[in-house]
């Protein structure tokens, strides 16, 4: 049984490689699991990614069609994110309307997407306050092993700069055309074991962590968006390594999406 | 579902007798079945069947939630299918549908029909399938992938579940409709067969057939079962037998 229970007996283990510099499935504090990202997964999405990091398996699509501006931006596309964690991906999630852990999943890459401004919304709109491509970025958790968030992330961005406008389907143009993706944020997350801070939890080391600080960053080596989840606190010079050490990571996510799977 | 209003129905039957897809009226889309590629769940199977992808996990047997649907004397046996929005072409809204509600009923009262439940009095085994791209047959497709995912959890059962659908296409009769046979088809029959025993544990029917239509339905139904009940031992098969070798060579 893989589940809260035997992470919890694990967590003085945990705690005790991490003291010596040491994680349970032989990394370093700084080794990423290995990642990868296939595009195009879901034929019936205008755009898709299933991402692997370790264990940990997410798939994203997306979906535009027309819809009505919000009246505050006129001028407006609309872009939004929802991540479902079904309960098929571990065995604490259940049935039902989203968790709060679902809920910050989705927040946090909102944010990122539209703090690094991936997508001009404004190009999105077709007509100012009437109609708008609506952008649908759904996001499904198929395997919890650890760092919902990276994956999330990094298959929702996938997602999206894989993605078709469908034009022609709706009528709304000659043809179909690519969804331009003008920034790509990519999350870094840690969690504090002790006094390390390791790069890409597992599921156990999430358990076990004593605070969890995702950093995104984008490919013009921008902050774009923070959060600090879990019980647990970093110091100012914590977050200020962090934010260096997450900087050469999303290079290296970037790569791995931008050049398929690695 | 067509995402466009009612257009000119497209030839689904060729004067040679072949289909949409080029397939012969008895013929199956091609099925590609993974047991086991999921490490949270007890049991997994993934199931590419034509341009359907499923996923399908199983918890348990472990402690029921509700509480108030334990049984003192057997297994629960739960199941959610669940589409996911990106997986039909006008997106689909997040959530439980009355569609979706009824086909998790079915599903789970055919596995009810095959699990050895009173082995697990107090306990709730949890199917849970997921469908990622839809192509007509999911339902099938989710049985087929929660079966074998049974299968790979542990769980006693009297046998696999194939399942596949029949439907007639253009007046004649057809093995495993794909969306277009199905949007414009004149009927639509799945099925599970449990091949111990030749009978069927899930079956629904809606559209227009005669009774002698129908039954030679049932008979193409229960040789595509067969067909399939072949792939998912072979799935099963392939799990331990490659999962036995160690990692690294020597």
């Amino acid at each position: 049984m893989s589940g809260e229970v035997a992470a919890e007996i694990r967590t003085t283990h945990i705690l005790d490689l991490a003291a010596a510099g040491k994680r349970l499935d032989g990394r370093g504090p700084d080794d990423y699991r290995p990642v990868s990202v296939e595009p195009g997964f879901v034929a019936t999405a205008d755009g898709s990614a299933l991402v692997r990091i370790g264990e940990t398996v997410v798939v994203s699509g997306v979906k535009l069609e027309p819809g009505k501006p919000f009246p505050d931006t006129p001028n407006a596309g609309v872009l939004t994110t929802n991540a479902e964690l079904v309960p098929l991906s571990s065995p604490t999630f259940e049935p039902g309307p989203p968790q709060p852990g679902a809920i910050e999943v989705s927040r946090v890459v909102d944010r990122a997407i539209r703090a690094a401004e991936s997508i001009d919304l404004t190009r999105l709109c077709v007509t100012p306050g009437e109609k708008t491509w609506v952008c649908y970025v759904d996001i499904h958790v198929l395997d919890h092993s650890g760092n919902l968030i990276d994956a999330a992330m990094l298959a929702g961005i996938s997602a999206l700069a894989h993605s078709t406008v469908p034009a022609k389907r709706f009528e709304l143009g000659e043809a179909d055309y690519p969804l331009e993706v003008q920034h790509f944020p990519v999350e870094c997350t840690f969690v504090r074991l002790g006094d390390s801070i390791v790069v890409d939890p597992s599921f156990d080391e999430e358990q076990a962590a004593q605070g969890r600080l995702t950093v995104a960053t984008d490919e013009l080596g921008r902050v774009v968006a923070m959060q600090k989840g879990l019980v647990g606190a970093f110091s100012p010079d914590d977050v200020r390594e962090t934010v260096q050490r997450a900087l050469a990571h999303g290079d290296r996510l970037r790569k791995r999406a931008q050049g398929g799977s690695a | 579902m067509g995402s466009v209003g009612a257009k000119d129905v497209p030839v689904l039957l060729s004067p040679e007798g072949l289909r949409i897809d080029g397939r012969r009226l008895d013929e199956l889309r091609p099925i590609r079945i993974q047991a086991g590629p999921l490490h949270q769940a007890d049991g997994s199977a993934f199931v590419e069947w034509g341009a359907n992808k499923v996923m399908a996990a199983v918890y348990g047997p472990r402690e029921v939630h509700p509480r108030h649907l334990q049984q003192n004397h057997k297994a629960v046996i739960q199941c959610k299918y669940n589409m996911a929005a990106f997986s039909v072409d006008e997106r689909k809204r997040p959530g439980l549908d009355r569609r979706s509600q009824e086909i998790s009923k079915v599903i789970a009262e055919a596995f009810e029909s095959v699990v050895f439940a009173e082995e697990f009095p107090r306990t709730s085994i949890d199917v849970y399938i997921e469908v990622l791209q839809a192509n007509a047959g999911t339902r099938c497709a989710g049985l087929v992938a929660a079966s074998v995912a049974l299968a790979d959890a542990g769980i006693p059962m009297v046998d696999l579940l194939p399942a596949v659908a029949v439907g007639k296409v253009a007046g004649q009769i057809a093995l495993d409709l794909k969306k277009e046979e199905d949007n414009f088809g004149e009927a639509d029959l799945p099925m599970a067969l449990v091949p111990q025993s030749g009978r069927l544990v899930l079956l629904q029917m809606e559209g227009h057939m005669t009774p002698e239509e129908l039954s030679r339905s049932l008979d193409l139904g229960v040789q595509g079962c067969k067909a399939i009940y072949e792939k998912m031992k072979q799935a099963l098969r392939d799990r331990y037998t490659t999962a036995r070798l160690p990692a690294e060579g020597p």
